[in-house]
């Protein structure tokens, strides 16, 4: 297990240069710079600000400096956030980003898994279709209807939580986002929790588990569960490592400090560094949280187990 | 197994431990109700071992999963089944879970997917004894491996910390057969316990089970399409076609003397390494009953070469023939017994 862990962890590295080089140079490929929206500026002026940022160097010099850099953890000056460095940057929005994210799969979870199990072992009873008809609804409502609507009446009418902002973390301050980012994951979740535990619910080694007698409460965390949540597993990687993207709107919405808005925003004013530095923490993310959702199949199965030694 | 703790309080042998009556079987489906077992009754008494014989669909494991409580979400049985007294049909699940894997037990046809694949093969047969017995997990956990001993898995000690994939499908059936016997039950179900095991397999599988019966005074029900195995292993045998019993009695005179004529088809069809390899297997012709449209008279009428028009109008009554003897056929009404 632990070779297996070392090995991928080896692989991630020449993974992790392959997606920079390869988001490096398709930047560069899009026209437009970082400036262009400064159109009034004398050329000369321009061309100290682009000799600055050493924007004036072929590009593959430009490339080789990244990359010293980069090794460093040096990502540069962001080029629109004047003031700010990359790193800064992150460092300042990627914990709003990763608390908010985390909160709201932890509910997503703990209500998701609820709910799938319970429609699962009632399956085409009421409580069956009202959990899914909510999931249904869960995933057909985005989170830039659901987040305006909570605002509106857990904050303006009902004034029990504030309508936006960060206040360095608050509870009050999260509940709101937290809610409307986890919402449609909770459906998702439900409707994977769901499928699993039919499919095996209807194995042969439940029903002689129940020939033994063993009861419903153990033969459900015992012998469905380890198998019935590989599918869940499976989702969870890469969403987890969606908690970046993910909650785009829900900071916009609520205005809050994360790292989300810098996607778009980064990407749109052709601000170099900061993309090369959002692309590497995303990367970083999806290609740990795939790891972890490998090593948690291993967990739940001995069969992988044997195979990852 | 002697390591097993044998309660005290276990019916007499030649009692009745398990009391069938009338019951019926139904399930719900697209094309309306299919009817799996009408009218069955049969008694089990301790220490006996019954044969329950018939093709595919005749309603043979339909009878003792609905025993268990274990018939699919659209089945539903009407009758009676008691263990020693006790209604198990319609029973709530604590009553079942109580008699399952302790007093009432079952081996299932698939071995090799009937132990869960996640869960140590130790602590699968450790939780039997943790859930009916209550013994701390370390006792239960010793005594695991002193089970699969018993049943002569090989390694006990380290086939108790393995997998159910790393094991052969024949070491499989053996943990499902330790599994079923770790309580000592009363009441031991053995549904084609070798149909998924290799021919060699299968004969060791059954050696022990006729070797656990002896040890334990457990009665023993051995579900099979295999009428060879019936006559090795059992006292007494049920014959069913279409979901009811068509003859039942001692397993030597039925196979000596059946009087059905679905009984006689089925000895007749039987491979024998001393018949002359030249002349053909006899098969019975026709199909299985279709459970969905069972003609008003003898489900058998249809494939029995010597039906008349009664065998098609009125559906035979299960008549006593002889002592603990009885058979379901218009043909047996007169009482004498007709030639093949």
């Amino acid at each position: 297990m632990l070779n297996y862990t070392l090995r991928r962890l080896g692989i991630a590295i020449p993974t992790l240069f392959i997606i920079v080089t390869a988001a490096f140079f398709l930047m560069r490929l899009a026209p437009g710079g970082p400036f262009d929206a400064e159109a009034d500026l004398e050329p000369e002026v321009l061309e100290n600000i682009r000799a600055s940022y050493d924007l004036d160097k072929p590009l593959l010099t430009q490339y080789r400096l990244f990359l010293q850099r980069a090794v460093r953890g040096d990502f540069g000056p962001s080029l629109v956030y004047k003031d700010y460095s990359v790193t800064e940057l992150i460092a300042i929005g990627l914990p709003v980003s990763i608390q908010l994210g985390l909160l709201a799969k932890l509910l997503a979870l703990v209500l998701g898994c609820t709910g799938g199990i319970v429609a699962a072992l009632r399956q085409n009873t009421t409580v069956d279709h009202a959990v899914m008809a909510m999931a249904m609804t869960g995933i057909a409502l985005p989170a830039f209807v659901t987040a305006p609507i909570l605002a509106l009446v857990f904050g303006l009418y009902l004034k029990l939580l504030p309508v936006a902002g960060w206040d360095d973390g608050a509870w009050r301050n999260l509940v709101l986002p937290v809610v409307a980012l986890a919402l449609p994951q909770v459906a998702v979740i439900a409707r994977l929790m769901r499928g699993g535990m039919l499919e095996v619910l209807r194995a042969s080694f439940v029903r002689t588990a129940r020939a033994r007698g063993l009861g419903e409460a153990r033969i459900v965390t015992r012998h469905v569960l380890p198998t019935a949540l590989i599918p869940l597993v499976g989702y969870l990687g890469p969403a987890l490592a969606g908690i970046m993207t993910g909650s785009l709107v829900i900071e916009l919405i609520f205005n809050l400090p994360g790292v989300g808005r810098y996607f778009v925003q980064g990407a749109l004013n052709r601000d170099y560094p900061l993309v090369m530095g959002i692309v590497i923490v995303y990367a970083t993310f999806i290609i740990l949280f795939n790891l972890l959702s490998d090593l948690a199949y291993a967990g739940l199965d001995p069969r992988v187990r044997k195979a990852y030694r | 197994m002697p390591s097993t703790p044998v309660t005290a309080d276990r019916a007499p042998a030649g009692t009745t431990v398990l009391e069938c009556r009338d019951l019926t079987v139904r399930f719900r489906t697209d094309r309306g109700e299919v009817a799996a077992v009408s009218d069955l009754s049969f008694d089990l008494r301790a220490g006996e071992c019954l044969g329950v014989v018939g093709e595919s669909g005749s309603g043979k494991s339909q009878t003792f999963l609905a025993a268990f409580g274990l018939l699919a979400g659209n089945g539903r049985a009407s009758g009676s089944i008691r263990y020693r007294g006790e209604e198990l049909l319609g029973a709530p699940p604590e009553t079942l879970d109580r008699l399952r894997g302790d007093r009432l037990a079952m081996v299932f046809q698939d071995a090799l997917s009937g132990l869960t694949p996640t869960m140590r093969i130790g602590d699968q047969l450790a939780e039997v004894l943790v859930r009916h017995r209550g013994l701390p997990r370390r006792e239960a956990q010793d005594r695991a491996v002193q089970a699969l001993a018993a049943v002569r898995v090989p390694d006990p000690g380290v086939r108790a910390r393995s997998y159910p994939f790393e094991l052969s499908g024949g070491q499989r059936q053996r943990v499902m057969i330790a599994l079923a016997m770790l309580c000592g039950p009363e009441v031991l179900v053995a549904d084609e316990p070798t149909t998924a095991l290799d021919v060699t397999v299968q004969a060791q599988v059954l050696r022990l089970l006729r070797g656990l019966r002896d040890e334990t005074g457990s009665a023993l029900v051995l579900i099979t399409h295999d009428l060879a195995v019936v006559a090795g292993l059992c006292d007494h045998v049920l014959v069913m076609y279409g979901g009811r019993a068509v003859e039942t009695g001692p397993v030597r005179e039925v196979l000596r003397a059946p009087r059905h004529p679905y009984t006689r088809a089925l000895l007749r069809s039987m491979p024998s390494l001393t018949a002359d390899p030249d002349v053909d297997l006899a098969v019975i012709p026709g199909q299985p009953p279709d459970l969905e449209n069972l003609p008003p008279g003898c489900a058998f009428a249809p494939r029995c070469g010597r039906a008349h028009d009664a065998c098609t109008a009125d559906r035979p009554a299960l008549r006593a023939t002889g002592p603990g003897r009885a058979s379901a056929c218009h043909l047996d009404d007169a009482g004498g017994h007709h030639g093949v």
